[in-house]
C-alpha cells in the first residue's frame, strides 16, 4: 500500500477471519464427506471451537483500534449481517429438510453462525478501514 | 495517471459531486427474492428436475461468470486507462455484489438437497471421492470469495462513492479483486473436471 491511502495500524482482520472460515469449512467437510455414517464430531468441534476462537480474537483486536470509522463498520455491517443471515438461514433450512440432527445438525448450526457473523464484519471492515 | 475528481499526492482535485449509483442494486432485490422462494420450493418439493435445474442452471452461470471474470474481465481491466477502469467499475460490480452470493447459495443449497436425493453425498457412493473433491474445491473458492472478492467489491464501491476517491485504495482493492477472481477462476476449472467426471461415472 502506497504512502497516499489512509491505511493505518490495524489488527489482521482479513487473515483472521479467512483462517476461522476455512476451519469451519474444513470441518463441514469431513462432517459431510462421512455421511451417513456415524463419524466421531470431535475434531469438527475443535474446528468449530478454533473458528470461533478466532471470530472472538477479531472482535476484541477490532474494539481496541483507535481511531477507527466505526459509524461506517456499523452502518455497513448490519446490511450484510441481515443478506448473510438470509443465506445462512437458506443453507440451515436445506440441512434441516434433510432430517439433519443431534450433534452433526448442532455443530454445522454453529458453524454457519460463525459463518454469518464473520463474513459481515470481515466486509464491514474492509470498507471502515478506508475512512 | 490522477483519476479525475480523485486527489493526486500533493495536487488536490478541484472537489467534485460524488458518483451517483447504488452499491446494492435495488432493482435486484425482487428478483432474488424469488430466486430464494424458487430454491425453498424446490427444497420443499425435493424432485429430481426443480433441484436438477436450479443446481445446473445457477453451477453453470457461477462458474462461467468466475471465468469471464477472471480472465476476460480481469486481463481487460488491467490495461485499461484508470477513468475507463473506475466506469467499468461502477457499472459492473454493484451488479456482481447481488448476483455472485445469490448464485452461490442457490448452487450450494440445491446441490446439496440433490445430492442426498440421488444419494451421491453418501460416502457409499462409488464416485465419492470425486465429490468429496468437489466439496474441498468450493470450500477453497468460499473462503476466497467470502474473505478476498466479496469485501474487495463492496469496499471498492464505497470509495469510488466518495467525492474524492482516493486512486492507490481502488487499485489496491481492485488488484485484489481481480487476483482472486483469477484464483477462483482457475477453481472452477477444476470444478467443471470433477463434474463431468461425476457425471460420466
Amino acid at each position: 500500500m502506497t504512502a497516499n491511502t489512509p491505511e493505518r495500524a490495524l489488527p489482521p482482520v482479513t487473515g483472521l477471519a479467512m483462517a476461522s472460515l476455512a476451519l469451519i469449512i474444513i470441518g463441514g467437510i469431513y462432517l459431510a464427506a462421512h455421511l451417513p455414517q456415524q463419524v466421531p464430531l470431535m475434531p469438527a468441534v475443535v474446528l468449530l471451537a478454533a473458528s470461533a476462537l478466532l471470530l472472538a480474537v477479531n472482535l476484541a483486536l477490532l474494539a481496541r483500534a483507535q481511531g477507527f470509522a466505526w459509524r461506517r463498520f456499523f452502518a455497513v455491517g448490519r446490511w450484510a449481517l441481515l443478506a448473510y443471515l438470509v443465506t445462512a438461514g437458506l443453507i440451515e433450512f436445506a440441512f434441516l429438510r434433510d432430517g439433519m440432527h443431534g450433534g452433526i445438525l448442532v455443530v454445522l448450526t454453529l458453524s454457519i453462525i460463525v459463518y454469518a457473523i464473520h463474513v459481515p464484519v470481515l466486509i464491514a471492515f474492509t470498507v471502515a478501514r478506508y475512512e | 495517471m490522477p483519476i479525475p475528481g480523485t486527489h493526486a499526492e500533493g495536487r488536490p482535485a478541484a472537489p467534485r459531486a460524488p458518483r451517483d449509483f447504488q452499491i446494492v442494486p435495488l432493482m435486484g432485490l425482487p428478483i432474488v427474492a424469488v430466486i430464494f422462494a424458487g430454491l425453498v420450493a424446490a427444497i420443499i418439493a425435493n424432485r429430481l428436475w426443480p433441484l436438477m435445474f436450479l443446481h445446473v442452471v445457477f453451477g453453470a452461470a457461477w462458474t462461467i461468470i468466475d471465468l469471464f471474470l477472471g480472465f476476460v474481465i480481469g486481463p481487460i481491466m488491467k490495461r485499461l486507462p484508470v477513468p475507463a477502469r473506475i466506469e467499468l467499475t461502477t457499472r459492473l460490480m454493484p451488479r456482481t455484489v447481488i448476483i455472485m452470493p445469490t448464485v452461490v447459495t442457490v448452487t450450494l443449497a440445491a446441490g446439496w438437497q440433490l445430492g442426498t436425493l440421488m444419494g451421491t453425498v453418501n460416502s457409499s457412493y462409488y464416485n465419492h471421492g470425486w465429490i468429496v473433491a468437489s466439496y474441498i474445491v468450493v470450500g477453497c473458492m468460499a473462503v476466497i470469495a467470502l474473505g478476498l472478492l466479496s469485501p474487495a467489491n463492496i469496499a471498492v464501491l464505497f470509495e469510488l462513492r466518495k467525492p474524492e476517491p482516493n486512486p492507490a485504495v481502488i487499485q489496491s482493492l481492485m488488484k485484489r479483486f481481480i487476483y482472486a477472481a483469477g484464483f477462483t477462476g482457475t477453481l472452477q476449472l477444476a470444478t467443471l473436471v470433477i463434474m463431468t467426471k461425476i457425471r460420466v461415472g
